[in-house]
């Protein structure tokens, strides 16, 4: 059955190719189930090899599928290889699962829209990107996946191309995204030039050997790191990820929630072992920046008003926890908040769709209200998500953010600081949302005069087809937590499915006061959780307190406009002159010498002047000089 | 004896050599040269090389320049050159630095060299001269026994000549006539 | 009868082929009427077989004259193609001389 690995992304990859030459003939809607047929197909096969490698010994849990060589070029030989282990294959599970789920969603959703077929072309364009990406066997086949993400994003976000604030974000996001390949790339030039391979396999057995020096694997981590921040929204580079919301709420549920922004994440893990070979500052510097990513976007998505802005700035917030959990050795908590961020982040984002469609396009949360009345299953399903993301248990966004908090706790007491505001700060927002959007005071008819006379609107549930991914994903927000429960290590599943890809890399905590003290810290969590709901029901529903939405944190810390700034300014002028050089000094080197043989060939060319008699003349002196040459040697 | 013969053929070689180079006409400058051919066979007799001084005469004067001066009546250039100026800058002093240059490096060789020429080669084709045979005896057991490949692609040589000379001077049915107006 | 004090040597008629020589080379040189060119480079031909015959003679051997031999024939077959040459060129424009035929320049 592990063998069988190779059809995981190629049904997308059909789908695509299918998609491509008859889409517009089969049209709205038979292109949307021939899509979403085939991330459905991949999950099938995805869970026949899972369950292929539960029935072997955990050491065995580890399968190449060569498909060719891809660049056998001297010392570099690249095998286009995808592989089957525990972290792809839960990677695979959940990149399909809910893959699958949003294309069911998104028939109907993007009922009615002219560019139908197309958008399903890209989305399973990108669910093969992302399957290259997580089952890659070598760094070059995930880098390829990465930049298909990449420019599938992109494709995407500005799928409504025609408005400009669509088309600008999607450059937005492939700019800032290639920064972050910058670093990949550089990232991968160095593992090919001291070790002198690119599979995972080579690298993180030499990281474990010591045959990687630190220095080389600081650099390679922190450079992958510069690519991850890329990609998964982390603060130097994270500007993207609001706009991109731009596009279509299923793209911004896929891509900008459970799959594209989890790369960064699934890359620092798989090569754990090279940040555990570097120096003890790097994963220091990760966690960090993870950390403040944390609270910066918890900050802002407090004053948002969009109601997909706040679910985006709940994932940049979210990333940084799983970047946290990755600097301080804990693996398994990042991919176990991964996953069930998955679950609910989705859950969430199709349901601020559902909502937006029965509200006619409107996404201004301001204008919302009560609506749980009209809308009762879509308000049902985002309860749920909200109490997981909140953490409050038994919903599984507790059980993860539990096990992060306690890994970050055995590692830097202010890194938990920081991770406890900020989810005091997720439980506040989020509950501002809840309430704002369907309970509360309805304002949907407020404004009804200036939208032309059309009387009452009366805001309306969604299709069924749209309702059946939301409750299916409102049930595994629900269950999730039970892939690591922390009352006994028997219930640690995910410890044990994870154990071979991250064993040795995974920071060992027990015996220090977190893990002796853990229930004290779970409660601890539970408290802020419900405090922080607490205050958002005193502020926007009772209206005891008056809310604090600060210009600053609306306008996000002003770093968009800071960023254009330095861009535009220094940044413009030191591309002006890097352009200046190439035009002149490389291009004027190599024109240089161009005009440099001219010229001199222009010069000698006077000596052919056609006469005969110049011909002989020189040849006559020429022997002269050979004869005397030679005679002289001979005489003297 | 000998030396009189030799500062006669020597004077009638050099005035005829000068002659072929200063003359404007073309003509003038072809029966100088026939003056030094027969200098030159003069010389070959006085080395014992009769036949050769034979052929020079019957060929070279009697064939040869006989046929550079048809070509000359032929083509009508027999105008004088004016030799005054040279068209080509530099041409004239160039003319002279290669040909005194020339001069003395050969002189030196020469000088220098004869001995060393003359002790070295000694003895090495076993054909020698002073037999009791005739020269034309020697020279055709020579060229018919020792050279005859040599011999036979000469004669090959003279074929091809002849050929190629007949396809460059056809008169092609596209050719002009000449433009100085002499009746073809 | 004048006393013969001095016998001409071989070296005298070496000599004399190499002032031969050089005045043919200078002649091809600074004349421009090409059949006086192919007249001088005859020059230079005979400067050449008087040589040959004199070494010839001084190494005893009957080579140098054979060589002589065929250096007449080879000179008389270049000469007809030379000329042919010439009257091919020179047959559309008389008058013309080997400065006009400056088509290679470059």
């Amino acid at each position: 059955m592990v063998d069988l690995l190779w059809l995981v992304p190629a049904f997308p990859l059909l789908g695509t190719v299918i998609m491509l030459l008859l889409g517009r003939r089969l049209g709205d809607p038979r292109s949307g189930w021939l899509a979403t047929l085939m991330p459905t197909a991949s999950f099938i096969v995805v869970v026949g090899i899972f369950a292929d490698l539960l029935s072997r010994p955990a050491a065995e849990r580890h399968h190449v599928v060569n498909l060719f060589s891809w660049i056998p070029v001297g010392s570099l030989h690249v095998e286009m290889a995808i592989l089957a282990d525990p972290l792809s294959i839960t990677m695979a599970l959940f990149v399909t699962g809910i893959g699958a789920l949003i294309h069911l969603y998104a028939i109907g959703y993007m009922h009615g829209d002219p560019k139908y077929s197309k958008f399903f072309l890209y989305l399973n364009l990108f669910i093969f990107a992302m399957l290259m990406l997580v089952l890659g066997e070598n760094l070059l086949v995930t880098f390829l996946g990465w930049e298909g993400v990449g420019a599938c994003s992109y494709l995407l976000i500005a799928f409504w191309h025609t408005r400009n604030s669509a088309a600008v974000a999607g450059k937005k996001a492939f700019v800032a995204n290639r920064v972050g390949d910058f670093g990949v790339m550089i990232a991968m030039f160095l593992a090919f030039g001291t070790l002198g391979t690119l599979s995972y396999s080579g690298i993180n057995e030499a990281a474990h050997g010591g045959a990687l020096a630190p220095v080389t694997a600081t650099a390679i981590a922190l450079l992958l790191f510069l690519g991850a921040c890329g990609k998964s929204a982390q603060l130097p580079l994270y500007f993207w990820l609001p706009d991109a919301m731009e596009g279509p709420t299923p793209v911004s549920a896929l891509i900008h929630a459970a799959t594209m922004v989890t790369a960064g994440v699934f890359l620092m893990t798989r090569i754990a072992p090279v940040l555990a070979a570097s120096y003890h500052f790097a994963p220091m510097i990760i966690a960090v920046v993870g950390g403040v990513t944390a609270l910066f976007a918890a900050t802002v998505a407090v004053a948002q008003n969009d109601i997909k802005k706040v679910l985006a700035y709940s994932t940049v917030s979210q990333l940084g926890y799983m970047f946290m959990a990755v600097g301080s050795g804990a693996y398994v908590a990042a991919i176990f908040l991964m996953v069930t961020h998955a679950f609910f982040k989705a859950l969430l984002f199709l349901g601020s769709g559902s909502v937006i469609h029965g509200m006619g396009n409107e996404q201004d949360m301001r204008r919302m209200g009560k609506l749980q009345l009209l809308m009762p299953i879509t308000a049902m399903t985002f309860i749920v998500g909200w109490l997981a993301i909140a953490g409050v248990p038994p919903f599984a966004g507790f059980w993860s953010k539990d096990e992060i908090l306690l890994y970050v706790f055995a590692n830097n007491r202010g890194l938990y600081a920081i991770g406890l505001i900020t989810a005091l700060l997720t439980a506040y927002y989020m509950t501002r949302q809840v309430i704002m959007v369907f309970f509360g005071e309805a304002h949907w008819n407020d404004h009804s005069g200036e939208h032309g006379a059309h009387g009452d609107f009366v805001p309306h549930e969604s299709p069924r087809i749209m309702l059946v991914p939301l409750v299916v994903l409102a049930g595994l927000s629900i269950i999730g937590g039970a892939l690591q429960l922390p009352f006994s290590s028997n219930l640690h599943f995910l410890d044990r499915w994870l154990a071979p890809v991250v064993e040795e890399s995974q920071a060992n905590i027990a015996g220090t006061w977190a893990s002796e003290n853990k229930y004290l810290l779970l409660l601890l969590a539970v408290v802020i959780a419900l405090v922080g709901i607490g205050a958002a029901v005193a502020v926007y529903l009772k209206r005891v307190i008056n809310p604090i939405e600060p210009r600053v944190l609306e306008q996000a810390w002003y770093y968009d406009a800071a960023v254009s700034r330095v861009v535009a300014g220094p940044g413009a002028a030191a591309f002006n002159a890097v352009a200046w050089v190439d035009t002149h000094l490389v291009d004027g080197a190599v024109n240089g010498v161009a005009t440099l043989v001219r010229s001199s060939a222009g010069i000698t060319r006077k000596a052919q002047s056609g006469f005969v008699r110049t011909y002989a003349a020189v040849i006559g002196l020429g022997a002269v000089l050979l004869i005397a040459w030679f005679a002289w040697r001979s005489i003297a | 004896m000998e030396l009189f013969v030799f500062v006669c053929a020597a004077v009638m070689v050099i005035v005829g050599a000068v002659g072929v180079v200063v003359r404007g006409n073309p003509v003038h400058a072809a029966l100088s040269l026939v003056l030094t051919l027969f200098g030159i066979a003069v010389l070959f007799v006085a080395q014992h090389a009769e036949f050769l001084a034979a052929v020079q005469v019957i060929v070279y004067a009697g064939a040869i320049v006989v046929l550079f001066l048809f070509v000359v009546m032929l083509l009508g250039v027999d105008r004088a050159e004016d030799l005054r100026t040279d068209s080509l800058t530099g041409q004239r002093p160039l003319a002279v630095v290669v040909g005194l240059g020339l001069l003395g490096v050969l002189v030196a060789a020469i000088v220098s060299g004869t001995d060393a020429v003359i002790t070295r080669g000694a003895g090495i084709n076993g054909a020698t001269i002073d037999t009791a045979d005739a020269n034309i005896v020697q020279l055709a057991r020579s060229v018919f026994a020792d050279y005859v490949v040599a011999f036979e692609v000469t004669s090959v040589l003279l074929v091809v000549a002849v050929v190629g000379t007949v396809l460059l001077s056809r008169r092609r049915a596209t050719d002009v006539r000449p433009v100085s107006g002499r009746p073809s | 009868m004048i006393a013969v004090v001095v016998q001409p040597t071989p070296m005298w008629y070496l000599l004399l082929s190499a002032v031969l020589f050089v005045i043919g080379t200078v002649g091809v040189l600074v004349r421009r009427n090409p059949l006086v060119m192919f007249m001088c480079i005859e020059l230079m031909l005979n400067a050449v077989n008087l040589t040959f015959v004199t070494l010839g003679r001084q190494l005893n051997d009957i080579s140098g004259q054979t060589i002589v031999f065929f250096v007449l024939v080879v000179a008389a077959a270049e000469v007809v193609v030379g000329l042919s040459i010439i009257v091919a060129i020179m047959r559309r424009r008389t008058g013309a001389n080997a400065d006009d035929l400056a088509d290679l320049k470059g």
